[in-house]
């Protein structure tokens, strides 16, 4: 093999003039972190509002909860970005798209919107699966005692269902993190574009990608441990709840 | 809004959407999805063969690759490819990979992780009993597998390995970081070539929609179809 090795490169200055390579690199982390969390935070609100109405026993609230998941489903993660950076802009008002195009860190709300929708899609379905795994009485009981349907949601079905459905959705919190990456095609600077644009700076390919992946790694098992211990915590003691069946991700 | 929406640039470039984008997007996602189930079967039967060198290699491979974004992955290999070509060839220069390769290589070796999940849990709803009574026949390992476990593995499986295949369709547009022209790489250089971004990507969309969801749809019904055996 003719490839250099320089492993010393992490402690070099980067273009910027002010930080090492290094740096950039867990500037990127940051970034990473900043867009996925922010991006489970809205995929949590609105898998969990169209995860329950897919459960009501109206009819075309399901139609639409059913709609929702597929539209977002089956459209690829860099089409549907694509469609909010270059295309949502378009659509609307001349005065709303330009300012839209000239917000500061256009691509960082962009790809939390997006990553939020996609997403959501998928806990939606987890939690649609969580609330129908629940003993139906659980609900008759709720109203029987004189709760309202959204009281019965709130206080009954949701907390057995959230417990239920955390191995699950802590795959969905790992998928946001690594889906994140895809929003360095509308120029978000997070981890994999820094490590690309370390690459092409340095042509020190094989360190640049090897400290992503190895930052990647590290994130997984922090992620892995936490979940498990919020896990451990947030368990009701002779409650055995039976996580949805395995199926097809990322 | 939709006033100056212009159709004719679609269908302008309909034959180049489909007959270079499409194929492409299509015969890898075909290919990928072959090579991956293979390798995916082959680490599943390594991770659960109970031999403690090959099963922690298969679980470390699985882990690493699972851990990591595929748009990382798809760097990784347009780099290392070239090189694991010359230490494969013994050539003198790492060697020259088309975007067709690179990327086969690549979606296969990655998508192999998730199928050897899909796969390990296909091997496991095979009642034990099955492979004991196999044995008790006189079958070899080799043949218990290929006559008893896998069949009936891809059998119960089936629904869950089409579905990962639908997932792998949607993801082969993430060769666009390579500016391959897969079928959104074809929409999206006509799109910047005509300045028609709002026309090409929703069209991209639609198309993407159309084939995820009716496979999706046929999916559903195999499903009902293909009872578990247990």
């Amino acid at each position: 093999m003719n490839y250099h090795w320089n492993w010393g490169i992490f402690f070099e200055t980067s273009p910027d003039g002010v930080h090492t390579y290094l740096e950039t690199l867990l500037l990127g982390t940051g970034w990473t972190l900043a867009t996925a969390l922010s991006a489970w935070c809205l995929a949590l609100v609105m898998g969990s509002l169209v995860g329950v109405i897919r459960t009501t026993p109206n009819p075309w609230l399901v139609r639409l909860g059913n709609a929702y998941v597929e539209l977002f489903r089956n459209i690829p993660l860099l089409v549907q970005m694509f469609l909010w950076y270059f295309v949502l802009p378009e659509l609307l008002p001349t005065a709303a798209g330009d300012w839209l195009k000239q917000l500061p860190d256009a691509s960082f709300y962009t790809a939390v919107v997006s990553l939020g929708f996609y997403t959501s899609a998928r806990v939606a379905e987890q939690v649609r699966a969580g609330i129908l795994s629940l003993a139906r009485g659980q609900g008759w009981a709720a109203l029987a005692l004189g709760l309202t349907r959204t009281q019965a949601y709130l206080y009954v079905l949701l907390p057995m269902a959230y417990r239920v459905i955390l191995p699950p959705l802590t795959s969905e919190f790992l998928n946001i993190i690594k889906n994140s990456a895809v929003a360095l095609t509308i120029g978000l600077m997070e981890l994999t574009a820094r490590a690309r644009a370390m690459q092409e700076f340095t042509f020190q390919v094989f360190e640049a990608f090897t400290a992503a992946t190895v930052i990647y790694i590290v994130i997984n098992i922090v992620v892995t441990f936490g979940m498990r211990w919020i896990e451990r915590r947030t368990s009701v003691p002779g409650f055995i709840g039976a996580a949805p069946a395995a199926a097809a991700t990322h | 809004m939709f006033a100056d929406f212009d159709f004719d640039v679609i269908i302008r470039s309909l034959p180049y959407l489909f007959y270079d984008g499409m194929t492409f997007t299509l015969m890898l996602t075909a290919l990928a999805t072959c090579g991956g189930i293979i390798f995916g079967t082959l680490l599943a039967m390594m991770r659960l063969s109970g031999a403690a060198p090959l099963s922690l290699l298969a679980a470390g491979y699985v882990n690493l690759m699972r851990s990591v974004p595929l748009v990382l992955v798809i760097f990784w290999f347009y780099f290392l490819v070239p090189f694991i070509g010359q230490w494969v060839t013994g050539a003198s220069q790492p060697i020259q990979v088309g975007a067709f390769a690179s990327s086969l290589v690549t979606f296969t070796l990655f998508e192999a992780a998730y199928f050897a999940e899909i796969m390990r849990a296909g091997i496991q709803s095979i009642p034990r009993g099955q492979v004991g009574a196999a044995q008790a026949l006189g079958m070899t390992y080799l043949q218990t597998m290929g006559y008893i476990v896998l069949p009936q593995a891809f059998r119960n499986m089936l629904p869950v390995l089409l579905t990962q295949t639908i997932v792998l369709f949607q993801d082969t547009s993430l060769v666009y970081v390579l500016s391959i022209t897969d079928f959104l790489g074809a929409a999206s250089k006509v799109a910047q070539r005509d300045g028609r971004l709002v026309e090409m990507y929703l069209f991209a969309a639609l198309v993407y929609f159309v084939i995820s969801f009716v496979a999706s749809l046929l999916v559903r019904g195999l499903q009902r179809r293909v009872a578990i055996i247990r």
